[in-house]
């Protein structure tokens, strides 16, 4: 037979994903660079737009004075006290709400039909009840980290493989060890995913509630210092917030590798 | 200890109201460090029989009983499960010292006890992986050792092999039969492959297709030890014929109308 040799190409190669670390980094640079020259060249007023070395400059002197650990002390107290209180209650309701049919139809309603509440309405209503001090506050984080992770929870023990609790059962366990050795650990990684959803609900809540009333904290600061012009701290104030934002999911990150060693081998 | 089932039947009910009979009163004893493989077409609800007897099931009619028990054996099965059941957050040792915690067993002998099956299932080196991180023929191992742990009067196997590949499974059935042969454990074992039950089993125990009947026990007649060569034995090939004959229109009829 005659005729030309045609070699097979792989013909995915347009399919394929390549990493580009180097891109990633250079990526946020560049964007800090451009952010540098704008604000240098006076294209954009410094007062709208402060350049990033006078953020950090700022971010510097606020740190060597204590201003920012005063702002940050409160809202940590505030946001970990917020997160903790309402984690654990929505991890203990959600888990029992999945377990027990009872629970469920006593809970289930009542959560339906307050979930959608978007809670930063309901901290008039908490200051009404709590008092002006940093209980309404701590409620309103608390509340709106509960949701996501009840729900988390209940999915997570519905979701746990119906044919290991009846393994469990088979080697002789009871009600306790099947909640306790197949409910809780098929339930974790919801639960964790539910943690990070919470961790950037409560950031959320928190920056809001202490712009409505509050003397302190790094939402008092962005607020205050927007009414005295002075965008540098307020640029200092969202720094800090993203910054806890990720450090948040870092530690939460960490957390989850050590609950879940059998997903990361 | 005998293992007695007596005039068993089993009806599910669906939602729609209608009934089927998954289990038509069965009557079958099985004798002490006696294998007793269970065959029969897909929904002759040989499954549904073996989780009776494990207790994870109800019965509609009739009972199992345990003659003979003595007692401490609670409960005196253990099972191996066709989809493995792992807990995927234990490593092999969790696993296979799983059914000893709830018994309330010591730590130390725990540890002990899984490491004498550790080695005893040829898992030595992979104590402390998770499951996921084995081979599919290694986590039925560790099946095997974690029901082999608690020391169970009757090991009952659903379809253990039937999710390996055809080299796996046969390699796993001779390690099994190795393994009877040095516990003398009584089995109940569950499957639809004939060859494997005629292979592994002293009798066959035959099921029709919905409602399962016993339509016969067979008897194998072959020695023991038994050797892979035996695969080719004129009498192994018979009973296999003989068992094929029993069930093949039933087989047939569950293709046609779509399988369980």
């Amino acid at each position: 037979m005659s005729g030309a040799r045609v070699p097979v190409e792989d013909r995915t190669r347009f399919l394929e994903r390549r990493e580009l670390k180097t891109t990633r980094v250079l990526s946020l640079i560049g964007l800090v660079l451009l952010w540098e020259l704008l604000a240098r060249i006076g294209w954009v007023p410094r007062l709208f737009l402060p350049a990033p070395s006078s953020v950090a400059g700022e971010a510097v002197e606020m740190v060597a004075s204590g201003e920012l650990f005063r702002y940050l002390g409160s809202s940590l107290l505030r946001l970990g006290l917020g997160f903790a209180l309402g984690a654990l209650a929505g991890i203990v309701i959600g888990m029992a709400v999945g377990i027990a049919s009872l629970a469920e139809a006593v809970v289930m309603p009542v959560i339906a039909a307050t979930f959608p509440i978007p809670k930063i309405a309901l901290l008039p209503l908490l200051i009404l009840w709590l008092g002006i001090g940093e209980p309404p506050k701590v409620a309103v984080i608390a509340l709106g980290v509960f949701f996501p992770m009840a729900i988390n929870s209940f999915t997570g023990v519905r979701n746990a493989d119906p044919l290991l609790a009846r393994a469990a059962v088979s080697f002789g366990a009871g009600r306790w060890s099947v909640i306790r050795k197949v409910m809780l650990p098929s339930a974790l990684p919801m639960i964790f995913a539910g943690l990070k959803l919470g961790a950037g609900t409560a950031l959320l809540l928190l920056v809001a509630a202490e712009m409505i009333g509050a003397e302190s904290g790094i939402g008092f600061l962005i607020l205050h210092a927007q009414n005295i012009m002075e965008t540098t701290k307020l640029m200092v104030g969202i720094v800090v917030l993203s910054l806890l934002g990720i450090l948040s999911h870092w530690v939460l990150t960490r957390l989850e590798r050590l609950a879940i060693p059998w997903k990361h081998n | 200890m005998r293992v007695v089932i007596e005039r068993l039947s089993k009806t599910y009910g669906d939602r729609s109201g209608k009934s089927v009979e998954a289990l038509q009163s069965i009557d079958l004893g099985v004798e002490e460090e006696e294998f007793l493989a269970i065959v029969g077409p897909s929904g002759c609800g040989k499954s549904t029989l073996l989780n009776i007897i494990a207790g994870l099931l109800a019965p509609s009619e009739g009972g199992v009983f345990f003659e003979g028990l003595r007692d401490g054996w609670h409960p005196p099965t253990a099972m191996v499960f066709q989809e493995f059941a792992l807990f995927p957050w234990r490593t092999v040792l969790g696993n296979i010292e799983f059914g000893l915690e709830e018994r309330g067993v010591a730590a130390e002998e725990r540890h002990a006890r899984a490491m004498r099956l550790v080695e005893l299932v040829g898992l030595v080196g992979f104590e402390e992986r998770y499951p996921n991180q084995l081979s599919g023929g290694m986590r039925q191992r560790v099946g095997i050792a974690r029901a082999l742990a608690v020391e169970p009067a009757v090991l009952l196997m659903d379809e253990p092999f039937s999710a390996l590949d055809a080299q796996t499974r046969q390699l796993l059935q001779v390690e099994l039969l190795a393994i009877w042969e040095r516990t003398r454990k009584t089995i109940l074992y569950v499957t639809h492959n004939i060859q494997e039950a005629v292979f592994m089993a002293d009798r066959v125990a035959v099921l029709s297709r919905r409602p399962g009947r016993l339509i016969a026990i067979v008897p194998v007649e072959l020695g023991r030890p038994r050797r892979e060569a035996m695969l080719g034995d004129a009498r192994f090939l018979h009973t296999v014929d003989l068992i094929w004959g029993l069930i093949k229109a039933d087989a047939q009829q569950a293709l046609a109308e779509g399988g369980s």
